[in-house]
């Protein structure tokens, strides 16, 4: 008998080690990454590589925050890297050409700090847009964000015939310089876009686990009909996170055009995929209602951290691909694997209740 | 051995005795446990060949879970099934299938984008060198059907046939099969008297072939007709197996019941106030034609417990539903403390002092991935509010005291939802809806598939709220409950109110017959055919 309990112990230790591995996979994958890549390259760890890399991890973590917002909700966005390249080039143009108004024939040069906001403006302009689709007309969010997919990708080609705006330094006698300070700036000896990314990562934490509106984005995810008979207005709420993600990706398309100092139209192609890997290698379930903000930043870095060091390892593109990709579905699968087996400790432990 | 001898000696003039060794299937020890609640404790259920094996029991007694076993689709958490003496293991419906079991699901299981034939033969479809063989099964179909006495083109959509001949199709699919074992859930729910007959009639012959059927119902004059062996399951456990020759209707009910319902459930006398709430002339439209609602009238007192009582479709969901605002396209005028309430979404409702407790815990009433306090708090954020944030000290006040005030019993008020038994559950329901303030309390089915103790917690605490003043609905299908618990009881039929009685006045029959208005028995099936 006492041997027998002994056992017990025993093994609900070992399942409770198991499951705290797998919880902590995420983590536990980024550390391994690091070691990996450190033993293998020794300039990994070098201060400058881990700046370079985190640039790169911020862009993509900055687009991860807004989707996280979405994939809560049980929706998905794919409109985030055609509205990052459509916020580059609106920034890009009202820099390099201002305003045209052909009516008092005058050419109007908005101050740094509006473009800045009015890009901002238009990014969750076209998120709303997309959540008022989605909502009111009762299009599936994959359907819905795919036209946006296309035309926010449309816009960005058409604001200037499918050229770039170079060279975006603004003119000291219109009063619009400064622009690429935003990609280029330091503070503390850490770049700007490191500095939104920590920032934007503790603001959406709060508002996932502080705000009423977070606790609605969980419901609505979890069970919509449940939230909505106890009056969480959900048009409201899914509209509010397509136009936190669009604000994000107008947040990034700024930094990038920022950093390179010109728009491109095709700035952030295939970006929001990078965007829902990092998502749901956190831990974010596609279905909704479960996953967190840590959880996406932990991903993002995965994601980046195996890009960047790949690259540096001198691995062909198409290796990167296909290990990517590998990496994607294996977190998955292990995702499925802690459900069931949470399942079956929760049916355990009812039985032993019972 | 001798006592089952026993048994056969007592019905010596029976014709069809029953052989106690002629058990074809075997369920043997079977528990279930699902998250919050268990199904089925150490059930031992027999089949005996060529016999019409009838299974009762209340609503979440376990009938269908053990049916679900039976038929592969659940995997029991202990305990094993026997065909023929021999242990068996169901994984999937196919596994059964195999095996010759065939079942005919209570809900209907029908791709209403598919064609009659395609659905007779999903899943096994005659092939010929590995196409379809188109001619071949819808010949089949159209005897099958024939031999339903129906007339039903093979060709045209399920989705264009009314509920009746939708079930008539399922007992189709599930008779192309050569089955050795056909499982019915509830096959006539949705038909009319005449098909009915048919059923039995092709039951019989089923019989006569050497088939054995498991046969599910609600309907207890209608298994007194058909069954051969009865067993009684109440709260996951099997109370009874007899002969059906020698028990009688009211054998059944309290085998089923177990209990005198109305001494579990006291109601209080009270003292009603004003009135609190004025509904006049509420109609909703129906979908394709008629009404949900039927121009519905009635007050509700401070300190009231309002019974509505009806057939499944009558309204009563609808009703409660069209007071919490889910309703957009209702008319008619409802007053709440005089005022007129012209608002017309849930939240606004929920501002005014509606509150619904949602007929289906699991679809309508809880978030799944969250935990218990989060459902709780889900309706009432808005109070928790200091600055802009969430408290989480107002948050976990307001939590416990409600686990304290409803004896809700959790391990943590942390724990996934889903760790509940299902009266606990149901009790985090009613907590989130006493959460918001509420003036008129709309509780929908609220003892559906919880135990014993926990409904006599449920009845208590409407006790106890409306002795608060509280105005309290309470929709239930159960007679017994809302007999003992109403101090009014309104019934409703096809969406309109047909009858009204006083606790004094109420009877079983009398809320019966209110009840049938305008269902007669000769059309039932068109009714409900018509209805969807």
């Amino acid at each position: 008998m006492d041997q027998e309990n002994k056992k017990i112990t025993r093994n609900i230790t070992k399942t409770d080690i198991q499951q705290f591995l797998l919880r902590g996979r995420a983590f536990i994958a980024l550390i391994l990454v690091f070691i990996v890549f450190s033993a293998m390259s020794p300039q990994f760890l070098s201060t400058g590589n881990l700046v370079i890399m985190s640039k790169h991890v911020a862009i993509n973590a900055l687009l991860a925050i807004g989707m996280t917002f979405v994939i809560l909700t049980g929706g998905i966005d794919l409109s985030v890297g055609s509205i990052v390249g459509m916020t580059a080039m609106i920034a890009g143009g009202l820099i390099n050409e201002g305003i045209i108004l052909p009516q008092l024939g005058v050419i109007v040069y908005p101050h740094t700090w509006m473009i800045i906001i009015i890009s901002l403006m238009v990014g969750t302009l076209m998120g709303a847009i997309s959540g008022v689709v989605i909502t009111r007309f009762n299009v599936a969010p994959f359907i819905a964000t795919l036209g946006m997919l296309y035309v926010a990708r449309g816009i960005a080609g058409l604001r200037n015939n499918g050229y770039t705006f170079p060279n975006l330094i603004g003119r000291p006698e219109f009063g619009n310089t400064g622009f690429p300070i935003l990609g280029a700036g330091n503070f503390l000896g850490i770049n700007y876009s490191i500095w939104l990314m920590i920032a934007l990562t503790i603001i959406a934490y709060i508002i996932t686990t502080r705000l009423p509106f977070g606790r609605h984005v969980y419901a609505v995810g979890g069970n919509e009909r449940a939230a909505e008979l106890s009056g969480v207005r959900i048009s409201r709420t899914k509209i509010l996170v397509y136009s936190i993600s669009g604000f994000c990706s107008a947040l990034v398309g700024l930094i990038i055009a920022s950093q390179l100092v010109a728009a491109h139209p095709a700035t952030g192609e295939s970006f929001e995929l990078n965007a829902i890997a990092a998502v749901v290698l956190g831990g974010t379930s596609l279905a909704g209602g479960r996953g967190s903000m840590g959880g996406t930043l932990i991903g993002a870095f995965v994601i980046g951290v195996l890009g960047d060091g790949l690259v540096m390892m001198g691995v062909s593109s198409f290796w990167q691909k296909v290990i990517k990709g590998a990496v994607i579905v294996l977190a998955v699968i292990i995702d499925q694997v802690q459900a069931r087996m949470q399942e079956r400790i929760a049916l355990q432990r009812q039985q032993i209740i019972k | 051995m001798s006592e089952k001898n026993a048994i056969q000696e007592l019905q010596p003039s029976s014709e069809e005795h029953i052989n106690f060794n002629d058990i074809i299937l075997r369920a043997e020890k079977i528990t279930k446990i699902f998250p919050g609640t268990v199904a089925l404790e150490n059930v031992t259920f027999n089949v005996y060949k060529g016999k019409v094996n009838v299974l009762i029991g209340e609503n979440g007694a376990g009938k269908s879970t053990l049916m679900k076993i039976l038929a592969g689709v659940e995997q029991p958490t202990d305990g094993r099934v026997l065909l023929d003496e021999h242990e068996i293991l169901l994984h999937s419906p196919l596994d059964a299938a195999k095996l010759g079991i065939g079942i005919i699901y209570q809900e209907l299981n029908l791709c209403s984008n598919l064609s009659v034939v395609d659905n007779i033969f999903l899943a096994r479809e005659v092939v010929q060198k590995g196409w379809i063989d188109k001619k071949d099964q819808v010949k089949k179909a159209v005897e099958m059907i024939q031999r339903l006495e129906q007339k039903i083109d093979p060709n045209a959509l399920v989705s264009e046939l009314r509920i009746g001949q939708q079930q008539i199709i399922e007992i189709a699919k599930a008779l192309i099969q050569d089955v050795r074992i056909l499982i019915m859930d509830e096959p006539t729910s949705a038909l009319s008297a005449a098909e009915v007959e048919i059923l039995f009639r092709v039951i019989r012959e089923l019989k006569a072939q050497g088939v054995s059927i498991i046969y599910i119902s609600h309907k207890l004059e209608e298994l007194l007709q058909i069954g051969d062996v009865i067993t009684v399951l109440r709260d996951g456990r099997k109370v009874a197996e007899e002969d059906a020759s020698k028990v009688s209707v009211s054998w059944l009910i309290e085998k089923m019941v177990g209990r005198n319902p109305a001494a579990l459930f006291t109601r209080k006398e009270r003292k009603l106030g004003k009135v609190l709430l004025k509904v006049e002339n509420l109609t909703a439209p129906r979908l394709g034609g008629g009404f949900v609602l039927d121009h519905v009238s009635f007050e509700l007192r401070e300190g009231e417990i309002l019974g509505f009582y009806g057939l499944m479709g009558a309204g009563r969901s609808d009703l409660v539903d069209c007071l919490a605002g889910m309703y957009l396209q209702s008319s008619g005028k409802v007053w709440l403390d005089g005022v007129p309430v012209i608002s017309k979404t849930i939240s606004e409702r929920i501002d005014h002092g509606f509150v619904l407790v949602p007929e289906d815990r699991q679809r309508y009433g809880l978030v799944q991935s969250l935990s218990v306090m989060d459902n709780m708090l889900l309706a009432s954020l808005k109070k928790y509010i200091k600055r802009v944030f969430l408290n989480r000290k107002i948050e976990k006040t307001a939590t416990e005291q409600q686990v304290k005030d409803l004896s809700i019993r959790v391990a943590g008020i942390h724990q996934p939802i889903t760790a509940l038994s299902g009266g606990n559950q149901q009790k985090v329901v009613v907590a989130k809806g006493l959460l918001t303030k509420p003036k008129v309390l709309l509780l929908d089915e609220p003892t559906r598939g919880i135990d014993v103790g926990a409904k006599s917690e449920i009845f208590e605490l409407m006790n106890r709220l409306a002795s608060q003043n509280y105005g309290v609905i309470f929709v239930s299908s159960e007679l017994k409950e809302i007999l003992a618990m109403s101090d009014r009881i309104i019934v409703m039929s096809k969406g309109a109110i047909t009858g009204e009685f006083s606790h004094k006045e109420a009877t079983e029959e009398k809320l019966v017959t209110a009840s049938a208005f305008g269902h007669s028995p000769s059309n039932g099936g068109n009714n409900h055919g018509s209805g969807k």
